[in-house]
């Protein structure tokens, strides 16, 4: 051992003050802890991919969804049909792409309306609390005990096939989970001194929900709406599989499936190329949302 | 608890008369009657039919005697086909759907609750991320595709089980499976959350330092408390696999409620349409409130915590 092995740092309190880090926002945590999830990660890999695929997905192919050519009857996956061709012979590969056109919008906006009912509903319920809010929940719980798929059947019936009718159908009950979550975070974050604090430093109800109330909040409004968007895909695949959602000549995985099905035996490539998407769409869905949750909370995961 | 359950059930009640309300309006709020049709029937006739289902009444006057019918348990008749009545159709197709319901929540329950307590005895290690993975499968797939896919694999390319029909229990096979996945892959993930937490306390800690062996640990001691929460879930399962059955019976063709279910929607059989969406929320809303009972039944907490309050 001889002296110069070990160099004694000078004592200067400014060094021991200094912060080596820079600090991070909520959300820069959020993103770091969800970027370490490789799963999740995933997800949204694939997630860019079938946007990339639904917007840009037809333009690339030299078919149209909808064109039929009956001499290519269920063609079987080549150069120039990659996904093969339908019983009309319709390109399946452009027909994909516009099903994933019609299930990301269906997912997207039926997750984004049931957002802006359910924040409304379940923010003014938790917010104003009492008698108000005992009502309002009390309308919610009858809702919410009706079985969701029974009634976007039912809807369907009444409203007719196709695209805003569905949208309908699957909002018009499905915003409640969205406002029982709201609501219940509401409940609990006004008992919070933060929010007495600055009820006491006099700021008013409209500043309390948006400067305190609804940022707290956001953490699960973000899983739940992107939880809600592969219950949603899943219902119109699910009503159009039965006949009861989008029309020919759309082209949604449901229909494709359904039709696919018939002639499974022969012709297995006709379901296999709708059944692969919408399975893949929804899990990664599934696991941006369960990571979101975990990014988001991460003592849940913890535990 | 008494209390709480009274309360519960007169909810379930008027929960109840809201949907039967709601579908009367809306099958009302059709345009067209059930004999519209193609060919118009001679005015003659129409009139004798109107007047013989007492659709001429006004309508409050209608909504009245559904309300009555249903408590007389009474859900009318079919039009589509003539000679039966909606409860026929549920005497018929209701064994048969709750034979393939009841194989699918044991299929479900047992093998959820396996994957999960693998998933959390093997927490982080392969078997875990194994088990999740086929969880977050199980909530993926649609299981119309998984339908699909196990009749083209098992059926078609294996020639294991029959493709389609009703009667014998290998038939019943694979329905069964497709409509147990999505039930069972919520169940691991509930078992897997609730056992991990319940592995961390400390009278399982007690019981390793007695010496006790892993699986002793995890049958006798975890397993009673991690499942609890599970019980909560079963009213979901119903749920599940009563609207899982719509497709299901329609693909492997089972001559199941669910199948007339959606034979009716797509006959556009308003009655029978009706009757079967009040019949299935009674089911429903009965296995929810059955849900509540016998979880202040096993939770012997949970009573005390009513009793104290």
């Amino acid at each position: 051992m001889t002296e110069n092995l070990f160099e004694p740092i000078t004592r200067d309190l400014a060094i021991g003050e200094t912060i080596d880090r820079p600090s991070l926002s909520f959300w820069e945590d959020v993103w770091r802890r969800f970027r370490l999830n490789r799963i999740a990660t995933c997800g949204l890999v694939i997630l860019a991919i079938l946007s990339f695929f639904a917007i840009l997905g037809p333009l690339l192919s030299t078919h149209t969804y909808y064109e039929t050519n009956l001499s290519l009857k269920n063609h079987a996956p080549c150069m120039q049909f990659w996904f093969g061709t339908d019983d009309l012979g319709r390109d399946m590969f452009t027909r994909t792409c516009q099903g994933a056109r019609i299930s990301l919008f269906v997912g997207i906006t039926a997750a984004f309306i049931d957002l802006i009912i359910g924040v409304l509903f379940g923010g003014i319920a938790g917010l104003i609390g009492g008698r108000v809010d005992n009502l309002m929940m009390r309308l919610a719980d009858i809702l919410y005990a009706i079985p969701y798929l029974l009634v976007v059947i039912m809807l369907m019936v009444v409203l007719g096939s196709g695209l805003v009718p569905i949208i309908i159908a699957l909002t018009i009950i499905g915003w409640i989970g969205m406002a029982r979550i709201v609501r219940g975070q509401m409940l609990q974050l006004k008992q919070q001194e933060f929010i007495q604090a600055a009820i006491a430093l006099g700021a008013g109800r409209r500043r309390i929900l948006f400067k305190h109330l609804l940022p707290n909040t956001m953490g699960p409004i973000i899983v739940t709406m992107t939880l809600t968007i592969p219950t949603a895909i899943f219902a119109e695949a699910f009503l159009s599989f039965l006949g009861l959602g989008v029309q020919a000549p759309m082209a949604s995985w449901g229909v494709m499936a359904s039709d696919g099905l018939a002639a499974m035996r022969y012709y297995p490539w006709r379901i296999f190329f709708p059944a692969l998407f919408i399975s893949i769409t929804m899990l990664a869905f599934n696991l941006v949302g369960d990571g979101l949750r975990d990014a988001l909370d991460p003592k849940l995961r913890k535990a | 608890m008494r209390y709480y359950l009274a309360k519960r059930f007169l909810s379930n009640i008027v929960a109840l008369w809201v949907i039967i309300t709601i579908t009367f309006f809306l099958m009302k709020a059709i345009p067209g009657d059930p004999f519209t049709q193609e060919k118009a029937l001679p005015k003659e006739i129409l009139d004798s039919l109107y007047e013989h289902y007492k659709l001429n009444d006004p309508l409050p006057v209608q909504y009245v005697n559904y309300l009555k019918s249903i408590v007389k348990w009474d859900l009318g008749p079919s039009f589509k086909y003539k000679a039966r009545t909606v409860n026929d159709i549920i005497r018929q197709g209701f064994p048969i759907s709750i034979t393939l319901g009841v194989e699918a929540a044991l299929l479900a329950i047992s093998l959820g609750v396996l994957l999960g307590s693998i998933a959390a005895f093997f927490q982080n290690k392969w078997q875990d991320y194994g088990s999740m993975l086929i969880a977050v499968i199980g909530i993926s797939v649609p299981s119309f595709i998984l339908a699909a896919f196990l009749q083209y694999i098992f059926a078609i390319k294996l020639d294991l089980f029959p493709v389609a029909r009703w009667g014998t229990f290998r038939q019943s096979v694979l329905p069964a499976l497709s409509l147990s996945a999505l039930p069972m892959a919520f169940i691991a993930r509930l078992t897997r959350a609730n056992m991990v937490e319940v592995l961390s306390m400390d009278y399982i800690k007690l019981a390793r330092a007695k010496g006790l062996g892993g699986k002793t640990v995890i049958i006798k001691h975890a397993m009673r408390n991690a499942l609890l929460p599970v019980v909560t879930y079963l009213g979901m399962i119903v749920v599940n696999i009563l609207t899982g059955s719509f497709i299901i019976e329609k693909i492997f063709g089972i001559p199941g409620l669910g199948q007339w279910f959606i034979n009716s929607v797509t006959n556009r059989d308003y009655t029978v349409i009706m009757g079967l969406t009040v019949f299935y929320s009674i089911i429903l809303l009965t296995a929810i409130f059955l849900t509540d009972i016998v979880y202040g039944w096993v939770d012997p907490r949970l009573k005390l915590r009513n009793r104290l309050s």
